[in-house]
């Protein structure tokens, strides 16, 4: 039962996705959770800290390395009514199930003609940042944004991961949440300043395709999301101190895409750079300067992608921080459109 | 031990001493600038780290058998493997400190090291390795060459489907691979129990119908002659084997990896159960007294010592250096060499 109080606490990343996921167990018999190492561990990443304890094995399963088995399992309990949340534990490690990604869970509500509802979420732990090379660094936006039939979402702060879970759990449709793991407060990968923030005690949602404007301003509009929110509004500080007013718009979710949102800003400012951590070619940046484009052409004065410049995530830490976009990269965006 | 000569034995030691040491090192490398805070992203070696200090047996006794034309691929936790299989230590090494003179340049790291001069590869993706061994063991076959593949997989791989559809393709077209399950009881946190239908991983092999061979203990000795007949069977066009080996995990999963949720007891079987002092006893019933053991570790010992020394000497790569090695012929994004084809048909 929703708690009335209006009290909130501070709370990590990982702690609110927990704690939206703990509230719909609670509230729900039919909501289980699988994946690698996310009983006794809790998740690599801290995404199941504490829910074996309460719910025991049957409901925070331990599953075999095998993911075509698992995430198609999962689709095939949600198609029962159940409503399943399986886990990547990498997003990385799409490539060994895709057929049940793309093929059966985005699709079988199309070509059911709507008479299948697949009502699971597919939690995936995104991001480079740490030199972990290129199959445990990517964030792949892009990749899942592009399947029609999948909702994908991504948090970029306690309160839009607790939010955005418990839509994502309760929404009838595959749901995609990918969580970055440098935001998730472990504490082996120590979070920037921002994604702890206070969280409601009380359950809530955060609707799909409504982007957040999180940094008002008048010059220019930084469209982006996960980790780089807070790269942009780092870099926002930065700009400010030259006279330059970034509004920084967090997208929230890539499916459905705020364009309002957007485009109200964009007509505000005249000026759109769009920062992402997927990769530059045929990805998020292209797809939001085109939704612009097509709505409002005629307010942009200017245009900046940044993203990873279509290599594979290097290993070496001079590489690593040379293609994933760091304040820096983004101010200097800015600074073109100027 | 019949068939088993000193110099097998002998060189056997120097491998798993060797690979012992330098986990032992990479630990003590990997950990400076991570304490107290543990830090994943900082140190001289940042990123994940996964060391088989406890699974020496089962990269030696098999690759004790290799040439430098046969291939091995490794999984996540390769440096055991890629030491046995003879790979460029000093730049294997640079590769893990991310140099610019590693194997990869630094661009792949410790989970992605490739070093063709002895047909070595690794992948961080689980069971993965499984199908380009199928590969490089079809092309000796195509070539009618008398190489072999070896895979390494953990057991936590063996419920994977790259593997299982991996056993078929070798099984149905007679291909020279061997299949090594390194089975360390864990995958991850994930005890073998909970998660995997069989407790003898070799079973995998009964539907497919070749042979599968467990080695209970991780006695080098046992896994150099269980491998020695399956890596004959495969140069001999007699196909594919799988051979599940019981090593121990004696660190984490990954180093900062808190383990808490492994049993101590666990922990301490794993530090009791030494494959090297399993050995250093078969030495010894061949005559190697302990001072001859001594001098080979202390081979050993300098030998990484002056792999990390060398490699910590080594220049970062660039940051620029990010956009090179994409494609071994850059394209140029002009067509201009195209040939001029007449597709509407003409006289000839």
């Amino acid at each position: 039962m929703a708690d009335e109080s209006g009290e909130t606490r501070d709370l990590t990343m990982s702690r609110a996705m927990v704690s939206a996921i703990a509230h719909e167990m609670r509230e729900n018999d039919e909501v289980f959770y699988m994946g690698e190492d996310v009983a006794d561990y809790g998740g690599i990443f801290d995404s199941t800290e504490g829910l074996r304890e309460e719910f025991g094995y049957d409901r925070v399963m331990d599953v075999p390395i095998s993911e075509t088995a698992y995430l198609g399992a999962a689709v095939g309990a949600a198609q029962e009514g159940m409503r399943p949340i399986a886990e990547l534990m990498f997003v990385d490690f799409f490539g060994v199930a895709m057929d049940q990604i793309y093929n059966q869970m985005a699709k079988n509500t199309y070509m059911s003609g709507g008479n299948v509802s697949v009502p699971m979420v597919l939690t995936a732990a995104v991001g480079g940042t740490y030199n972990d090379a290129a199959q445990h660094s990517q964030t792949l936006y892009g990749t899942f944004a592009h399947i029609p039939g999948l909702k994908v979402v991504v948090p970029s702060t306690a309160y839009e991961a607790k939010g955005l879970m418990h839509n994502a759990i309760r929404d009838d449709d595959p749901v995609l949440y990918m969580f970055h793991k440098r935001l998730m407060g472990i504490g082996w990968l120590p979070a920037p300043d921002g994604p702890k923030t206070p969280v409601p005690e009380t359950d809530y949602t955060i609707p799909f395709g409504s982007a957040d404007v999180k940094r008002d301003g008048d010059d220019v509009t930084v469209v982006t999301l996960g980790l780089h929110v807070h790269r942009a509004l780092s870099a926002a500080e930065d700009l400010a101190d030259d006279g330059i007013d970034a509004e920084v718009v967090d997208l929230r979710s890539l499916v459905p895409l705020d364009t309002d949102t957007i485009v109200e800003s964009v007509e505000k400012t005249g000026n759109l750079v769009v920062v992402d951590e997927d990769y530059r070619s045929y990805g998020v940046t292209g797809e939001i300067v085109a939704s612009v484009a097509d709505e409002a052409l005629a307010a942009l004065d200017s245009v900046e992608r940044v993203a990873v410049p279509d290599v594979p995530i290097p290993y070496s830490r001079p590489m690593e921080n040379e293609v994933v976009p760091d304040v820096e990269d983004i101010a200097a965006a800015v600074r073109r459109t100027q | 031990m019949a068939g088993v000569s000193r110099t097998v034995l002998t060189e056997m030691y120097e491998n798993m001493v060797t690979a012992r040491h330098y986990e032992e090192r990479l630990q003590e490398e990997y950990l400076e600038g991570k304490q107290p805070a543990f830090d994943i992203s900082a140190g001289p070696i940042p990123g994940e780290l996964h060391l088989a200090a406890g699974q020496e047996a089962a990269a030696a006794g098999v690759c004790q058998h290799l040439r430098d034309d046969d291939t091995v691929t490794a999984p996540h936790r390769p440096h055991h493997v890629a030491i046995a299989k003879g790979v460029d230590l000093d730049r294997m090494t640079a590769e893990i400190f991310g140099r610019q003179t590693g194997l990869g340049k630094g661009k792949g790291g410790h989970m992605h090291l490739f070093d063709p001069e002895v047909h070595f590869a690794c992948s961080g993706i689980i069971a993965e390795g499984c199908p380009p061994a199928a590969g490089a063991g079809l092309a000796a076959k195509k070539r009618n060459e008398d190489s072999v593949a070896v895979a390494y997989l953990g057991e936590g791989a063996i419920d994977q489907g790259a593997f299982l559809e991996s056993l078929n393709f070798a099984a149905v077209f007679d291909l020279p691979v061997v299949f090594v399950i390194e089975d360390n009881d864990w995958a991850i946190s994930m005890p073998k129990e909970r998660v995997t239908d069989v407790e003898n991983g070799a079973k995998r092999a009964d539907g497919f119908e070749m042979p599968g061979v467990r080695v209970d203990a991780d006695d080098a000795v046992e896994v150099y002659e269980v491998a020695g007949e399956a890596i004959g069977r495969a140069r001999d066009r007699n196909g594919p084997t799988v051979i599940e080996v019981q090593v121990h995990r004696r660190m984490g999963h990954f180093m900062g990896d808190p383990q808490t949720y492994r049993p101590e007891e666990d922990q301490e079987a794993a530090a009791e159960r030494d494959s090297i002092e399993r050995l250093e006893a078969a030495l010894r019933d061949y005559g190697v007294d302990d001072d001859a053991m001594e001098t080979i570790r202390e081979e050993a010992h300098e030998r990484v010592e002056a792999a990390i020394e060398w490699a910590k000497a080594q220049p970062h790569p660039e940051p620029s250096d990010a956009y090179e090695d994409m494609f071994v012929n850059p394209p140029s994004g002009v067509t201009d060499s195209e040939p001029d084809f007449d597709l509407a048909g003409g006289d000839d």
